[in-house]
């Protein structure tokens, strides 16, 4: 070629921004991208509609034909007159039982109901930073509050526990100061034990004082005790999990010694054991006489067990920190509890909330495992009490379908606050 | 001799005498004896794994030296954690990868410090790190987070973010070796900036361009010895060892 084109070029006009085209956006797009994009997937597509279409159709006129007013599945039986329908009545008639259990008494329903809902009060300025700081104040009351309304009793006891827990936590930061940690660590547990000693005499010389009426841990029961397990585990076990993981990381080699044996030897064994043990083993460690609650029996080996796996699950975490984060907060002279406090943990946690989301989810069905040593939540009180009686002998799929739609509800809600959170979370790239 | 190079005093703010380290078996610092003087700045240049990088983490604590002593201010380094903390509160130090805390704004980072290590009220805090981030010209930036930035601007936040802390002296860990060569610049002008205010620096760089303009001194390190140092001047144009010329024939060649 004589004449080489000029390859000099200068843009003198920026190109400004347009639209993408129709059909590479919105619906049509997605329609085409996901359902039928090559003959295999809308064969897929077809097949999975008429499935779902199927099992509709099939299973609404069971539903929507449902029964609500019988006392027992023969009177169901004979208002259906054979055509498909479920017999919800058993939801009407037990409706009680199932979110309460069987001895709970009636006439203190309400307490349980009331503590439900102030849990929601209780959370909410956790979950949601926006909301004004001043609400944790009643966060912080709510166990002790919660306490007295479940199982009754004089005001005093969750009062000076509560009071105990605050002379501990005093002591420890005023002898803090003056030495170090173990020793405020030991002084705050003493300050803890006395308060309480002391006001055992004073709950003793006033039973009566602002109370309601006591009801037994053995006498908890339904959905109301899967949730008092979840909401008390979780809680604990996170803030165990945390000192687990930091433990497991520690140079002291005695403090990491009982760490790892202790994390490991509970991933070693099934919760089940677990519960056995509590339920019958524990006793035998106990001086004759003592009798530890069952309910605080279930829950300290929950906590434990849920503990371990969190405190794995947030050691993934910090083994995710660039190191650059460690050497920066040392570099600027932070102290190990400043700078785990104020630098590792928010972003190890930020890191490690899928997982620990994960174990709270399994740790709150895992709940329904106490039903195998006789104690009746949801599904203790549908294995037992409902199905056993004569009017409900041999209905199942009514019931199990409640309990399934009731977990669905709380574990679903779990998920999709831990995605919010995580979105929230998100520094980069805004 | 540029202005910045004039003032330096009798005082030593650094003093490191018979230095040794091992990672394990493996003798990385052999020897080193170095005296910095108050408002000296030292430029530390060699080969990759020559132990200029550990040399200086080894003067705030951030590596444990076996053998030998380091004395920062007076403050003798042992492995006593009060001594490392107060060293460390009166050193600042900027990082190849800047390591600022993603989960806090600019602001925040540049006032952690102050606040919770030197106990100082917030809005204190705030107006010193205010003053700072103005020094480094990016006061606009206070309220983004630092995934938000460029790779320059997160070294200037970060230069901030120590100063915020009042140190009396200064390290650099090749703070421009991971920097695209148009950021380089500006953080240069910063640390420039920071040597004529008096600041006692010491820094390893391949900038040789900023060590002839700023340093006393330059340091040449190779097998974890300090094999050459003198002025800027007669380091560059009249070196010694053999392994120096050969180092910088490397680095100035092209």
């Amino acid at each position: 070629m004589s004449d080489t084109p000029n390859i000099g070029f200068v843009r003198h006009e920026p190109i400004p921004p347009s639209p993408p085209p129709v059909q590479q956006a919105g619906v049509v797009k997605w329609v085409r991208e996901n359902l039928f994009s090559n003959w295999v997937n809308s064969i897929l597509t077809i097949l999975s509609i008429y499935f779902v279409v199927k099992i509709i159709l099939a299973s609404t006129p069971w539903m929507w034909n449902g029964v609500w007013t019988t006392s027992s599945l023969r009177e169901c039986r004979e208002v259906l007159q054979g055509t498909s329908g479920a017999c919800w009545s058993v939801l009407a008639e037990r409706w009680n039982q199932m979110l309460f259990g069987f001895q709970y008494p009636v006439e203190a329903y309400w307490r349980p109901t009331l503590a439900f809902v102030l849990l929601l009060i209780c959370i909410a300025p956790i979950l949601f930073q926006k909301l004004p700081r001043n609400m944790l104040i009643f966060s912080a009351i709510y166990p002790f509050l919660a306490f007295w309304l479940i199982w009754g009793g004089t005001l005093l006891t969750p009062v000076i526990v509560a009071l105990s827990l605050i002379a501990g936590y005093l002591a420890f930061v005023k002898v803090e100061r003056l030495t170090g940690f173990a020793t405020a660590l030991l002084s705050g547990v003493a300050a803890v034990v006395l308060v309480l000693y002391l006001g055992s005499f004073v709950t003793s010389a006033l039973p009566e004082f602002i109370a309601l009426e006591p009801v037994a841990s053995r006498d908890m029961g339904g959905f109301m005790l899967n949730l008092i397990l979840g909401t008390v585990c979780v809680s604990l076990s996170i803030p165990l999990g945390i000192v687990l993981a930091l433990g497991r990381q520690s140079n002291m080699p005695i403090i990491k010694g009982i760490c790892v044996v202790f994390i490991e030897f509970i991933r070693g064994v099934p919760l089940i054991t677990l519960l056995f043990v509590a339920n019958v083993v524990l006793s035998y460690f106990f001086p004759p006489g003592t009798n530890l609650d069952l309910i605080l029996r279930v829950i300290i080996m929950i906590t434990l067990f849920s503990a371990a796996y969190i405190a794995e699950v947030i050691r993934g975490g910090l083994a995710a920190l660039p190191r650059g984060q460690y050497e920066a907060a040392d570099s600027l002279g932070l102290d190990y509890p400043q700078a785990m406090r104020l630098i590792i943990l928010p972003q190890a946690l930020k890191i490690s909330i899928p997982g620990i989301v994960n174990v709270a989810v399994g740790l709150f069905k895992d709940t329904t495992l106490v039903s195998v040593i006789s104690m009746f939540d949801l599904v203790g009180m549908i294995r037992g009490p409902i199905s056993s009686s004569t009017a409900w002998t041999g209905i199942y799929w009514e019931l199990y379908l409640f309990a399934i739609l009731l977990f669905f509800v709380v574990c679903y809600g779990i998920s999709q606050y831990s995605q919010w959170l995580e979105r929230q979370l998100r520094t980069d790239h805004h | 001799m540029s202005e910045a190079q004039m003032k330096v005093s009798d005082e030593i703010a650094i003093s490191i005498e018979n230095m040794n380290k091992w990672y394990g078996t493996f003798h990385v610092l052999r020897d080193i004896n170095l005296d910095v003087q108050r408002g000296e700045r030292i430029v530390i240049c060699g080969p990759s794994g020559s132990g200029k990088s550990t040399l200086i983490r080894c003067i705030n604590a951030l590596e444990e030296h076996q053998k030998g002593s380091i004395t920062v201010d007076g403050t003798l380094l042992s492995s006593d954690v009060k001594n490392i903390d107060k060293v460390r509160s009166e050193v600042g130090m900027c990082f190849q990868h800047f390591n600022l805390f993603p989960h806090l704004t600019i602001l925040e980072n540049c006032t952690l410090a102050p606040i919770w290590v030197r106990k100082i009220p917030k809005k204190e805090a705030e107006e010193t790190a205010m003053h700072f981030l103005q020094k480094v010209k990016i006061p606009e930036q206070a309220d983004k987070y630092p995934g938000q930035l460029s790779g320059g601007q997160q070294q200037r936040v970060a230069i901030a973010r120590s100063l915020c802390m009042k140190p009396r002296i200064m390290l650099f860990d090749e703070p421009t070796s991971a920097l695209d060569p148009e950021m380089i610049k500006e953080v240069l002008d910063t640390m420039i900036e920071l040597a004529e205010d008096g600041m006692t620096m010491l820094c390893v760089t391949h900038e040789m361009g900023f060590a002839r303009q700023v340093a006393n001194r330059v340091i040449f390190m190779d097998a974890g010895q300090i094999v050459e140092q003198n002025e800027p001047e007669e380091f560059f144009n009249n070196p010694q060892s053999d392994r120096t010329k050969l180092f910088l024939s490397q680095i100035l060649g092209h």
